[in-house]
């Protein structure tokens, strides 16, 4: 039961947090919970337990194909979150730090969960912390963006709810005991009642779809990520999203094995394209580089969801995707924060001028939009074209050229805006911000190390990852 | 037995209509309070042995649905010092006739789907999804924050009409769903804590639009 550790440790420091008496020392835990947890889940990567029957949570193939990244992307995360928390001491960090640390514990509990109760309990603990996160600054427009965030984020929690509730009627209907273990559930297979089974679905995919940020439930996202602090929103971006896709595949095996395949795969791909067909129109317009990356985001989740659509070796090719895009979107999220710092504002009709301002953010930032966009040899570039490839030999030609072209207009969109920022003159406004930015190593090599970890994933993906992405795809969706 | 528990059915569509329908903002607390405090006394109703499980989820969900929350309400309100009218985005008869369209649309949806015999004669399902989707127009159709909070305080209150089908057989998971109130809670708590820390002057949603494209 070394599994119950990823969940309780970063509680425990959680705790510890929140008596700590320091306010300059208390982000200092951060790294340490975070270092602790990433060796942790390297352990159980390299030596996965054997999963125990019944168990409410376990390190299951899924959670081990896409834990350890959540992991790395925390640790990261908070190696910066020091520095951050250093140069915003104007600001209380007992709750903060706390939330953040309570999120990495209940993202371990919700990727583990192996209940469809569990899971949802999780994931709505899960939404209530990253409230405190998001509202970090205090300003009218973050409390907009937490109001907002709660209210989409709090309905489709809702609607995961009633879904669940209706997969348990659907089992009792069925003949079930009430056992809600997702083993029991597939188990249960085609007695699952067919109509309660297709309303639970579409709550559910409704539900966590929110979570997940897929259009036309995406709509708290941009404000989200456009007001919370740049570390806040990698966490988003890869954790909690990689939570809420987790959760997807997790109802989506059990649909499958009660013989709701086709209906499953239909209506992930047509959320899956026009989740990026919106997020690539959105793209070309919007003026906020943080924004940007919030639209970026909605369209990777849609790529996630196409992939999941496409069934084994496209799941695989989705949990590959899962990896490159998190730990890019840290990168990128990492560098907007230094930028909006030095500049002072994050639209283009006022920033200008960020590689003369902020020189080492914005070469970072420039890089993590051309990875992003998929640009060889970064990893988004291999997953993407697993992806394609997978469309191809399932037929689906209509589906790659959507997918293509919506990959193309993003790129348009997000090169416009980045090269509006970083090239040019700096603004009078920018140049008036009073405490300058200073690029100090803190702030600057965890986002470098995430393009570190991007290239690594494009250029060498170890063979063990990809064996445990194409396990994982195997034990969720059995070939027929 | 079931006729009772249906009457408290009825009661609580009832109550989703007067929140509809009502301009003044208590009104529309009360009537969300006394929705919750009739579907705490349902479980009692449909157990037909005594279990100390149950009446502990009934005490838990009439004090927390139908005092705690509606308290906090009432405090945001003072603390915030909103005025009580209610600001309908959309009025109260399109939004009355859109509500009794949620209820016809329920019951033809709920003698759709297969019920298990001790369900079949109870209004549980009509009456959950009715509930749910007159929380979702009250969400969606008044600018105020706090009848936003209302709207989302129906809305899950059809959600626990709707686990009472499942409270014999998975009791912890119906429970769970206290964490829903948790959500208005922490809904509340922001108003309040908001309003401590920043002046803002009104509490009207459509202001809330510095954020987007």
């Amino acid at each position: 039961m070394k599994e119950i550790y990823l969940i309780a440790l970063p509680l425990v420091f959680a705790g510890a947090a929140f008596a700590w008496p320091n306010e300059r020392t208390r982000p200092r835990l951060l790294p340490v919970a975070g270092g602790l947890h990433a060796l942790l889940a390297l352990g159980l990567f390299l030596n996965p337990p054997s999963p125990a029957k019944d168990a409410w949570f376990g390190f299951d193939p899924l959670a081990r194909a896409v834990l350890p990244m959540v992991s790395l992307l925390f640790l990261v995360c908070v190696i910066y979150g020091v520095a951050y928390l250093q140069i915003r001491a104007e600001r209380k960090n007992r709750v903060f730090v706390t939330a953040l640390l309570v999120m990495l514990g209940l993202l371990s509990l919700a990727l583990q969960a192996q209940n469809l109760g569990l899971l949802w309990v999780a994931a709505e603990a899960t939404t209530l912390v990253t409230v405190p996160l998001l509202h970090f600054n205090g300003t009218a427009r973050a409390f907009e963006a937490s109001w907002k965030y709660l209210l989409v984020g709090g309905t489709g929690i809702a609607l995961s709810l009633l879904g669940s509730f209706c997969l348990g009627y659907a089992s009792l209907h069925g003949g079930g005991n009430g056992d809600l273990t997702f083993t029991a559930l597939v188990a249960q297979g085609a007695s699952l009642t067919r109509p309660w089974l297709i309303t639970a679905w579409v709550l559910l995919l409704a539900g966590y779809g929110t979570k997940m940020g897929l259009a036309p439930m995406h709509t708290w996202k941009p404000d989200a990520y456009g007001e919370a602090p740049g570390m806040v929103g990698a966490l988003l971006a890869g954790g909690t999203t990689t939570m809420a896709f987790v959760a997807i595949l997790r109802v989506k095996q059990v649909v499958d094995a009660a013989g709701g395949g086709a209906m499953t795969e239909r209506t992930l791909l047509a959320f899956g394209l026009f989740s990026m067909l919106i997020a690539a129109l959105f793209l070309l317009g919007t003026p906020d580089f943080k924004r940007m990356l919030a639209y970026s985001s909605v369209e990777h989740m849609g790529i996630l969801t196409v992939g999941a659509a496409l069934g084994g070796a496209g799941i695989a090719a989705a949990l590959f995707h899962v990896w490159t895009n998190g730990l890019t979107k840290g990168a990128l999220f990492l560098s907007a924060g230094n930028i909006r710092r030095a500049a002072g504002a994050q639209t283009e009709d006022k920033v200008a001028g960020m590689a003369w301002r902020s020189p080492a953010s914005a070469r970072i930032f420039v890089a993590g939009v051309l990875a992003v966009t998929a640009c060889p040899p970064f990893g988004v570039f291999f997953s993407e074209l697993k992806i394609i490839l997978t469309t191809f030999q399932t037929n689906n030609l209509f589906t790659a050229t959507v997918f293509l072209g919506c990959l193309l207009f993003a790129f348009f969109g997000m090169s416009r805006l980045v090269f509006a920022i970083v090239d040019g003159r700096p603004r009078a406004a920018t140049r008036a911000t009073g405490k300058q930015f200073r690029e100090t190593p803190g702030v600057i090599v965890p986002p470098l190390l995430f393009l570190g970890l991007s290239l690594w994933l494009g250029l060498a993906t170890p063979p063990l990852l990809r064996e445990t992405w194409a396990t994982a795809a195997k034990l969720l969706f059995p070939a027929p | 037995m079931s006729g009772a528990m249906n009457l408290l059915i009825g009661l609580a569509m009832g109550f989703s209509l007067v929140a509809l329908a009502s301009s003044r903002l208590p009104s529309v607390i009360r009537a969300a309070a006394l929705q919750g405090m009739v579907l705490g006394m349902l479980p009692l109703l449909l157990e037909e042995k005594f279990h100390w499980l149950v009446v502990a989820v009934a005490i838990g969900t009439i004090t927390v649905k139908g005092f705690i929350i509606p308290n906090l309400l009432r405090r945001a309100l003072r603390a915030a010092n909103i005025d009580r009218e209610v600001e309908p985005l959309l009025g109260f008869v399109p939004s009355l006739l859109l509500g009794a369209a949620a209820i016809i649309g329920a019951a033809a949806l709920g003698s759709e789907l297969p019920l298990r015999p001790e369900h079949a004669k109870t209004l549980l399902v009509p009456g959950a999804f009715a509930t749910v989707v007159c929380g979702f127009i009250l969400l969606m159709a008044r600018a105020k924050a706090i009848s936003q909070v209302c709207g989302y305080l129906i809305l899950e209150n059809g959600i626990y009409l709707f686990g009472l089908l499942l409270i014999n057989s998975t009791p912890l998971l119906v429970e769970a769903g206290i964490l829903l109130d948790l959500t208005v809670a922490v809904f509340v708590i922001g108003i309040i804590v908001d309003r401590i820390q920043r002046e803002f002057d009104t509490l009207d949603t459509r202001k809330l639009t510095s954020l987007r494209e």
